[in-house]
């Protein structure tokens, strides 16, 4: 782990946060080169992550999935701040990344448009979502939520109109108390165990004296509210629909990726600080995360089944989605962590390609009221003009308009419900066999079956009423154009899960080995405490 | 002086919270400063309160008992940085909704009363 490879961990963070610099020295009518460079990098963070996910896995200088520590500003951990790249963050990175350069790549079309310095807060998100996969302290944690967070209410209100307007005044208050409860939670665990670092605090946990326990156990539970929230697990998710629903579809899409930072620090917490072997504080909160996680599902289904406009079926697929992995995660257990990984990734790319296709599905069946949201805008500032050229590079044209978006709505429904052959069947055939690995199966299990297969049949219930509805309904206007940008971006996440499913034997065997470090967690506190500061011999 | 502080933040948090569920937009914001300011209280007493003690350690080997927890300091005026800049966001997007609503409820359309 020397030379530049080494510093290969931290460019998720720093280079969209540079370009993110230089993108808001031009103006908006040097479009194209914005284009370019946000593209570029989008392109560089999938090649980036593709390249440590090898580094790590491989291990070509370490063992094989050691986790690569990194020292920021050369301080020495635990007093200094960590970032870590193991195989679980990396996984991580990895599909924030993917989704990222979808998402943008569709945005090209022309949702980046709709409003300014789209490119800029699109990289900013990008760059606060992968800090907060890799970082390895709690309160740098809570710095990169608050970046993703800012760059998310500015998307959010991208293209402006009343009702994005309307949706973010709820999310972002809904965010700001959230952020609170977080800052609480940090401030307890600290009172407490004093520390921040992940890794170390992992070790104090379990020699925290017993009159204190009780502290630790109250911070973590408001610090997990905040994370719970972001993931929308019932019920504390109302926000999340309307808020996904009302963003620009581009923005909808990586969004996908927002609700799973919060599933994400769960189960590295979880892990981390309430493993097997923390003491007293063990298993802390699971059963309160099979049960919600539950209730999440649950609402989600109902919510599919309710609904009858398709941003509405993605809103509450997004929930079923967490509301699985939460229960999952409650669940624990090695093989069934793997299996949660699995469908993790085929879930966010299934939801991201999904959201990308909403858009000229509907736009194709003439219901256009969803898009006309791309209003005037309400501050003059120097943002004028831009939409007055609009329309003039649809690009290249595809025939056949219908029967690509059919065959790639097929698709999107297949691999939401779950059914073979794609790798959203694998995903859920795994945890379903995982669950029933054990040697008893407990009631709870049963229940976790009975909710994904029932998840599954309506979200197909669902997709197919609104693929008779919108698909094959004849219309008197001719199709309208479909550009090869717009298409590309979901043949790019659809052939992803493609490859998933293809590929799945590789890529199982790599989530059974991040399943296997999350439950030996030694490895990673090793790896912090062991790291030793650039220019020092290794000890 | 615990007892007063512990005051202090309780008083914050029930009226911040007492705010946030107002149906008006700048209530709403009012409410999220007083709760940013509890808070902020409550970070640095997370570090154990003591008068007069420094949080700077010099470069000769002292008694740390002397000295206060810095990491705390540092922690809310990160905090305050943040909410400062969020609270500020919030401000902007209240006028959006009120110019396009034409109604500061945070609905964005009034209760029928």
């Amino acid at each position: 782990m020397n030379g530049w490879i080494h510093h290969l961990v931290i460019a998720p963070i720093v280079l969209p946060m540079m370009v993110c610099a230089v993108l808001l020295a031009f103006n908006e009518r040097r479009r194209t080169l914005k284009r370019v460079l946000s593209l570029g990098t989008a392109a560089a963070l999938v090649a980036i992550s593709v390249a440590l996910i090898w580094e790590v896995d491989s291990g070509r200088q370490t063992l094989p999935g050691t986790p690569h520590v990194y020292l920021l500003g050369n301080w020495p951990a635990p007093f200094g701040i960590v970032l870590v790249a193991d195989r679980l963050s990396i996984l991580m990175v990895l599909l924030s990344s993917v989704l990222g350069f979808t998402a943008l790549f569709y945005a090209i079309a022309r949702w980046d448009r709709s409003g300014p310095r789209f490119h800029v807060l699109f990289l900013l998100l990008l760059a606060g979502v992968n800090g907060a996969f890799l970082t390895g302290d709690v309160f740098n944690l809570f710095v990169f939520f608050e970046v993703l967070l800012a760059a998310s209410y500015g998307l959010i209100l991208h293209g402006a109109g009343e009702e994005r307007t309307k949706a973010s005044l709820q999310y972002i208050t809904i965010n700001i108390a959230t952020s609170l409860l977080f800052l609480i939670g940090v401030a307890m665990i600290y009172a407490v165990t004093g520390t921040l670092n992940m890794a170390d605090l992992a070790t104090r946990v379990s020699r925290v004296p017993q009159e204190d326990l009780m502290l630790l156990e109250a911070g973590a539970a408001i610090l997990g509210i905040a994370f719970l929230v972001k993931a929308g697990i019932w019920p504390l998710s109302f926000w999340l629909p309307r808020t996904y629903a009302a963003a620009a579809p581009p923005v909808g899409a990586v969004f996908a990726i927002m609700t799973k930072v919060g599933v994400y620090v769960i189960l590295r917490l979880s892990s981390l600080l309430f493993g097997a072997n923390s003491g007293e504080a063990a298993g802390f909160a699971n059963n309160w995360l099979i049960w919600s996680g539950f209730a999440t599902m649950a609402y989600g289904t109902l919510g599919i089944l309710a609904t009858r406009k398709l941003t509405g079926v993605a809103g509450h697929y997004v929930m079923v989605s967490s509301g699985t992995l939460l229960a999952a995660i409650g669940m624990g257990g090695g093989s069934l962590t793997a299996a949660l990984l699995f469908y993790l990734a085929s879930s966010t790319l299934a939801v991201g390609a999904l959201y990308l296709i909403i858009e000229p599905v509907e736009r194709n069946a003439g219901e256009d009221d969803m898009i006309a949201g791309i209003a005037e805008p309400v501050f003059d500032d120097e943002y004028t003009g831009a939409l007055a050229e609009e329309e003039n590079e649809t690009g290249v044209v595809i025939p056949g308009t219908i029967a690509v978006l059919g065959g790639g709505f097929i698709f999107c429904s297949l691999l939401l419900a779950g059914l073979p052959p794609l790798s959203g069947f694998i995903a859920k055939f795994a945890i379903i066999d995982a669950l029933f690995g054990g040697e008893a199966i407990t009631p709870a299990a049963w229940i976790l079956i009975a909710l994904i297969i029932l998840s599954g049949l309506a979200t197909l219930i669902s997709m197919t009423r609104a693929g008779i509805d919108l698909l094959w309904t004849p219309s008197e206007d001719s199709p309208p154009s479909l550009s090869v940008i717009e298409v590309a971006p979901i043949g790019l996440l659809l052939a992803a899960c493609l490859a998933l499913m293809i590929f799945a034997g590789p890529a199982y065997v790599y989530m059974e080995g991040t399943a296997a470090a999350l439950s030996d967690r030694s490895v990673y506190i090793e790896a912090v405490r062991s790291v030793s500061r650039a220019g020092e011999a290794r000890p | 002086m615990e007892a007063v502080l512990a005051l202090a933040i309780g008083t914050l948090t029930a009226s911040g919270l007492w705010l946030l569920f107002r149906p008006r937009t700048f209530q709403v914001v009012l409410g999220l400063c007083l709760l940013s300011y509890a808070v902020n209280l409550f970070i640095v007493a997370a570090g154990r309160l003591r008068t007069d003690a420094p949080p700077i350690v010099g470069k000769v080997a002292v008694d740390p008992a002397q000295y206060v927890d810095p990491v705390p300091q540092a922690l809310v005026l990160t905090a305050i940085v943040i909410s400062f800049a969020t609270t500020a966001l919030l401000l902007v997007v209240l006028l959006a909704s009120r110019g396009l609503t034409g109604t500061d409820h945070v609905d964005g359309e009034e209760d029928d009363q």
